[in-house]
């Protein structure tokens, strides 16, 4: 394994921490999802790296569902749904753009400053890779707690899921990692058919988790 | 083939044919049935298990921890199954469910009681990590089955906070696996848990210290450790009856045992933080959080909920104590709590379908307009709250004295933090049995044996535990260690 092959790790891995901040401050529906698209992409990528540096051809696979069901199926299913749900005009945010970002900022450097000294020790592919899994899980979290919009929430999941399966591969002979992405894949397909079940079948008037708490038991 | 491993394979097979079973079949009767049959052939094969041990096999293990755990589950799988049918079939009558629901429901019965199994009996933390969540997807579905708009906002809250747990664990799991790494090599056996347990001595302690943070995390959601419950009150409340009794009962165990198989690993390693003040910490907030919750809520069902919250942070915080004496008392807390809390459940559901309502306000003096159900599920009621004779009188009065004994300074939250829950039931408990009321109900007595077995059961364990479970409880006490 040569230098290159890191560098280039950890430049499509940075790369998916870049499409992660871009994804923090999407306002518009359609823009969001394009940039999940490109976020699947970058994953694809990543893992495809993997695959060949590690010699590990069943990570092809993971790359491979990557790139065609997150970054291609779920777009378009979701871009559907946001039509049908006709809430393509705008995304809310809470908290504002410039205060999300910080916090996403801070994050990544939380992740960097835990990571890199504990992997310094451990003998893994990449220890930087394992920091970058681990921003983008924390702005995945990060942003699905600042849209209150059930669609950009399965997003938010989705970037964090696409974390964890950076991490899974970057972890060299880690086991189940195919069947993991088959698994969140399967469960995202959930969370997409939710969505759209509970709007066609239940008439519900709003996909705003706002307006969903108002129906719990506990108000008077 | 031997009877040990006939008996293990029955612990998966039976539920997983009963999912296939019953996913096709027709009619309700017949299928209600045969779930309560696929229900205690599987419990009879966990109870084999107890004096059987199958040899190791490269995913699965039974040992002493697990066994447990799956004696538990397969009674309570049992009788919830019992208290099921007579549930389902009023919900049928009353037109709350259709009949293609009620034959999903019955399938998704067995798979949950598969994917817990397969959880329990893992020997590899990814194949227990993909069961825990098999596990908890399936009380998703099942949450959401009325597909009223609350339900519906449960079953979608518990999806989101469930996922990020779902996450955060999976993220821990793989830290561990690079721990492990460099030691075991490549592939299984850094997965594989005997192995992981056996030389973790030599994995790196920063690793495994951080790893350790996002189990304690990811399963802690699972688990209904504050702050991370906010799925749970909802879940229990929006959901089928059943589920609520399996939920309290069952899932939130399997995702503690899950934490537990991690703080073992972490056991067996010097260089580590101790994961027992994490565990304690999380336990006391919990408890005291919860106990607090209790005295606002004006659902039934809510309010038992939360009384699960309290009751898994005194679990948490026995095993995070650690010690003989502090594991054998969240042991014995964590089977009486699931006993006691399955049956008071079945109770508030044949309270709920009586009264037609889940509101506090709306049912009052239980004992006079169904008597029998209403003195039963009082009993239930002051079982949970630890008063003697009962069995969690035992385990809680254990929990105290080793605090005392170990850590007075923690002994007093402990204490305060059960005084508080306990006035808050009582409270409650009182408004619903004793208060003013015309009304009348009629509930054939057969249908209370589920509970008032459970409760009996309870009860005779806060007088009496025979000598070869107390023998049991304490060897797999030892097996938990400090």
């Amino acid at each position: 394994m040569t230098a290159l092959d890191f560098d280039i790790a950890h430049l499509l891995a940075g790369l998916l921490v870049l499409v992660s901040f871009m994804l923090l401050y999407q306002d518009r529906m359609f823009a969001l999802l394009n940039v999940f698209a490109l976020h699947a992409i970058a994953l694809s990528l990543a893992v495809g790296w993997q695959a060949w540096i590690q010699r590990a051809p069943h990570l092809y696979v993971t790359a491979a569902i990557a790139l065609t069901f997150k970054g291609l199926i779920i777009p378009v299913a979701l871009h559907r749904i946001v039509v049908r749900l006709g809430i393509h005009r705008s995304v809310e945010t809470v908290g504002g753009i410039g205060l999300t970002m910080l916090a996403g900022i801070g994050l990544v450097a939380l992740s960097i400053v835990v990571m890199l000294p504990v992997t310094a020790v451990a003998s893994s592919i990449g220890q930087e890779d394992l920091a970058f899994a681990l921003s983008v899980v924390l702005l995945g979290l990060l942003m699905m707690v600042t849209r209150r919009n059930a669609v950009s929430q399965v997003v938010g999941f989705m970037s964090l899921e696409n974390g964890l399966v950076l991490a899974a591969t970057g972890a060299r002979g880690m086991p189940l990692v195919v069947e993991i992405s088959v698994g969140f894949s399967i469960l995202i397909a959930f969370f997409v058919i939710g969505i759209f079940l509970f709007r066609i079948r239940e008439r519900f008037d709003t996909v705003d988790l706002q307006a969903l708490d108002m129906s719990r038991g506990e108000q008077e | 083939m031997t009877v040990a491993e006939l008996a293990a394979i029955g612990v998966l097979a039976s539920p997983g044919l009963g999912a296939l079973v019953l996913l096709v079949l027709p009619g309700y009767r017949l299928a209600a049935l045969l779930n309560v049959t696929f229900c205690a052939v599987t419990l009879a094969c966990t109870a084999l298990l107890y004096g059987l041990r199958p040899p190791a096999g490269t995913y699965l293990a039974v040992d002493d921890l697990n066994t447990v755990f799956l004696i538990v589950n397969g009674l309570v799988g049992l009788s919830t199954s019992v208290f099921s049918a007579g549930y389902i079939a009023h919900e049928l009558q009353t037109r709350h469910l259709a009949r293609r629901h009620v034959r999903f429901y019955h399938a998704m019965y067995q798979f949950l009681m598969l994917s817990m199994n397969l959880a329990l009996l893992a020997d590899n933390v990814g194949l227990m990590w993909v069961a825990v969540e098999a596990a908890t997807l399936t009380t998703v579905v099942m949450v959401g089955i009325y597909r009223t708009p609350a339900a519906l906002e449960a079953a979608w809250k518990y999806f989101i906070l469930g996922s990020v747990g779902i996450a955060l664990a999976l993220f821990g799991t793989i830290l561990v696996y690079l721990a492990a790494q460099p030691t075991l090599g490549e592939g299984l056996p850094a997965m594989a848990w005997s192995r992981l347990v056996a030389s973790s001595a030599a994995f790196d302690p920063a690793l495994l210290n951080l790893a350790f943070v996002f189990l304690l995390l990811g399963y802690g959601t699972k688990i209904g450790l504050a702050p991370m419950h906010a799925w749970l009150p909802d879940a229990h409340a929006e959901g089928p009856t059943p589920i609520s009794a399996v939920l309290s009962g069952l899932l939130l165990n399997v995702a503690l045992f899950a934490l537990l198989r991690f703080k073992l690993i972490m056991a067996g390693n010097a260089g580590v933080l101790s994961p027992g003040p994490l565990m304690m910490t999380l336990g006391l907030v919990s408890l005291i959080l919860a106990g607090l919750m209790m005295y606002r809520r004006r659902d039934i069902k809510r309010l038992f909920a939360y009384s699960s919250i309290e009751h898994m942070g005194i679990i948490t915080f026995a095993f995070g104590l650690g010690g003989p004496l502090a594991n054998f008392a969240g042991l014995l807390h964590m089977a009486m709590h699931s006993l006691t809390k399955s049956a008071i459940f079945f109770g508030v559901g044949y309270v709920a379908q009586l009264e037609g309502t889940q509101r506090i306000a709306d049912i009052r003096g239980l004992t006079r307009s169904a008597p029998l159900l209403g003195w039963v599920w009082l009993a239930g009621v002051v079982a949970i709250a630890g008063l003697p004779p009962f069995g969690v009188f035992t385990s809680e009065f254990l929990v105290v004295t080793s605090a005392f004994a170990r850590a007075p300074w923690l002994a007093l939250p402990l204490a305060a933090g059960l005084t508080i829950a306990f006035g808050a039931l009582l409270l409650r408990a009182h408004e619903i049995a004793f208060g003013e009321t015309t009304k009348q109900h009629r509930l054939p007595a057969w249908r209370l044996l589920p509970m008032a077995a459970h409760l009996l059961v309870v009860a005779i364990a806060g007088v009496f535990i025979p000598e070869p479970i107390v023998a049991w409880f304490r060897h797999v006490a030892q097996v938990l260690g400090g």
